[in-house]
């Protein structure tokens, strides 16, 4: 589903240059669970914005499903986004003014299409927050919050969902059920990729890929014996 | 429709700053009435002369002193000129060949008195063609004639609504007014005409004896000793055009003022329609001017709304950061900001109308001393107001607009 060959992102700061990726090859098959830890600066985000369309490659290629998407322009990348990526962000990035069930809806004001609430109230019933439609992101508490970030995700049927410290900010009760709601995703099909920094987040997805200076130092299954 | 979904997006964050959004609309309302009103005042100024001179026909000349050594209109200014018309030139003039009758009109505003009743009216000094000239017919009574001119006789004929004012449903015809002291004895009331040159209502003038005028209330000379006209009325026979018959009179005015070859006229001669365009030329560049007055507040209106706009980019940084990564095309993001832009000067637009529709109705019914000015807001000045307000919406949103739109959806996710 996605494959990368010889990624390499390089970002100019003033006449400083930085070596976000180094010739990053990596392949993630549909229907994974993926995490990718690396303390900051390491490359991790940079990697996730770059898998998420968010940002180019300076050289190498991006294949996502099959297709080049690496000489592909911001209208297109945008509707890339649109229909195949679902994002979870740490600080969950909701509209303040909006209630769950707008926010949800947003990525489908830009997809168009009919039925817009309903397929919203179903995304949210997918989370389990169907009773909390009506609630700004203000009366909700930071897990309320973050489900309905996942909803939002999800509203479009993405191919992937890609978060990013998506329990950063959450108490450990919190955590635990967000990722409950992954792991569940993951098992209706979708394929995960979340950055972290926690190891016992990355230890609940399937795969760890360990990322150390734009450079994957490792990349394993997590086994029964890991637990 | 994505259109009407932003459209939504745009009412629901201008409602999220409700103030901020009314301070900013501030400046388009302020900008757009003083605009609709500056124009819709110079309009009506327009339209009150334009509709004096329909009234009074096309087959008259307009003789008046002038100024030989003052430039263009200043030329006509009463301060500068010099009287030059004299009773003898009224004469000369009706006796020409393409002129069927001469009319002087001395004029000023006086104040008639019966009993303890009082009325403000303008007074014309004129003689018995000034009847059939302006077109007046009688209610009651008889006009002045030619003998009471020679005789500078102390009558007076009173438009309507001056005998109305003063008398109510008595006859007054045989009464006794009193004008600066001096008693006047009404002899004719003239039949209500319901119209007005340069606002003052012509059933609310008294008309006396020329000679009367200039020997008992308003003397005035010119340089010889002479009394002075300070208008006369040509009305032109039919045979002829304006211009031969301009050219008759101020060949023989020339002459009677001994005014040597090469020299300026110490007198002018104006057509209807040459008067109506000078007032149209003052007018016009009065109007232009207070529309410019009122486009300087556009213009702040305008600034006021790209400064809050880029406010509100700054601000919500992380919300276009957001809809960019969920998907939002630049193209999105643009018409977003810039319908926000477009509708904050809209309505502003569309309040300053309200209020400037208001204001020149009460400009139409203020009566600012017997001069009724019609303030109108027409279609056109509509039409202009609303694309104006659209135009310096988009103008000033386009700037905001486009930073928006290039945010980078990275940078922007993670602002602040």
């Amino acid at each position: 589903m996605i494959k990368l060959q010889n990624a390499t992102k390089v970002y100019h700061m003033g006449k400083v240059q930085i070596q976000a990726l180094r010739r990053v090859s990596l392949t993630i098959e549909q229907g994974e669970m993926v995490s990718i830890i690396g303390a900051s600066g390491s490359g991790k985000s940079t990697l996730m914005n770059i898998i998420g369309f968010l940002d180019k490659l300076t050289t190498g290629t991006y294949t996502f499903e099959g297709g080049d998407v690496s000489g592909l322009n911001d209208n297109r990348l945008a509707e890339l986004r649109n229909k195949k990526i679902g994002f979870v962000f740490q600080d969950y990035n909701l509209l303040r003014r909006a209630n769950a069930a707008a926010n949800v809806e947003l990525p489908l004001v830009y997809a168009g299409g009919a039925r817009k609430r309903q397929r919203a109230l179903e995304a949210l019933e997918r989370v389990g927050l169907a009773a909390r439609a009506n609630h700004k992101p203000t009366e909700l508490s930071g897990g309320e919050q973050q489900r309905v970030a996942i909803a939002r995700a999800l509203v479009n049927n993405p191919a992937l969902v890609l978060a990013d410290e998506p329990t950063g900010n959450l108490d450990t009760v919190s955590s635990a059920e967000i990722m409950a709601i992954f792991c569940k995703l993951n098992q209706e099909g979708i394929t995960v990729v979340m950055v972290t920094h926690e190891m016992e987040i990355a230890l609940q997805t399937k795969r760890i890929i360990r990322i150390r200076d734009g450079q994957i130092i490792s990349d394993e299954k997590v086994g029964v014996a890991v637990k | 429709m994505k259109f009407i979904e932003f459209f939504g997006i745009a009412v629901k964050s201008l409602l999220a700053n409700k103030l901020r959004s009314v301070l900013t609309m501030l400046g388009m309302i302020i900008g757009v009435s003083a605009v609709i009103i500056l124009m819709s005042v110079g309009a009506g100024l327009q339209n009150m002369i334009t509709s004096t001179f329909d009234e009074l026909g096309t087959n008259l000349l307009f003789v008046q002193p002038a100024n030989p050594e003052a430039p263009g209109l200043a030329s006509l200014a009463p301060g500068y000129a010099t009287a030059s018309l004299t009773m003898d030139n009224i004469q000369a003039i009706a006796n020409l060949r393409s002129v069927t009758a001469a009319v002087p009109a001395n004029e000023n505003f006086v104040k008639v008195v019966a009993g303890n009743k009082d009325f403000l009216s303008v007074m014309h000094g004129s003689n018995s063609g000034y009847q059939e000239l302006y077109g007046f017919k009688m209610g009651a009574g008889q006009f002045i004639s030619e003998v009471n001119v020679a005789r500078r006789d102390m009558v007076i004929v009173l438009g309507s609504k001056v005998a109305e004012e003063l008398f109510g449903n008595e006859d007054p015809v045989g009464k006794q007014v009193k004008i600066r002291d001096k008693r006047f004895t009404i002899i004719g009331v003239m039949e209500p005409r319901g119209m007005s040159m340069f606002g003052i209502s012509w059933d609310e003038l008294v008309v006396t004896p020329i000679t009367t005028f200039q020997a008992r209330l308003f003397s005035q000379k010119t340089p010889s000793g002479d009394d002075a006209v300070q208008q006369i009325t040509a009305q032109i026979d039919s045979g002829w055009t304006l211009d031969e018959a301009k050219l008759e009179i101020e060949t023989l005015l020339r002459k009677l003022h001994r005014i040597k070859a090469g020299d300026k006229d110490d007198f002018s001669i104006m057509s209807p329609e040459q008067l109506l365009s000078t007032f149209e030329t003052i007018t016009m560049a009065l109007t232009v001017f207070l529309g410019l007055i009122g486009s300087i507040s556009l213009l702040v209106g305008g600034i006021g709304i790209m400064n809050i706009m880029l406010v509100s980019v700054t601000e919500r940084t992380r919300e276009i950061g957001l809809r960019k990564a969920i998907g939002a095309k630049r193209r999105d993001i643009l018409v977003q900001f810039l319908l926000e832009a477009a509708m904050l000067s809209l309505s502003g637009g569309a309040i300053g109308l309200l209020g400037a529709w208001l204001v020149t109705l009460g400009i139409s019914l203020v009566d600012l001393g017997g001069f009724k000015l019609n303030a109108v807001v027409s279609p056109l000045i509509v039409l202009v107001a609303v694309l104006v307000s659209v135009f310096i919406g988009l103008a000033s949103g386009i700037y905001p607009a486009m930073r928006a739109a290039r945010l980078n959806p990275i940078d922007a996710l993670h602002y602040g």
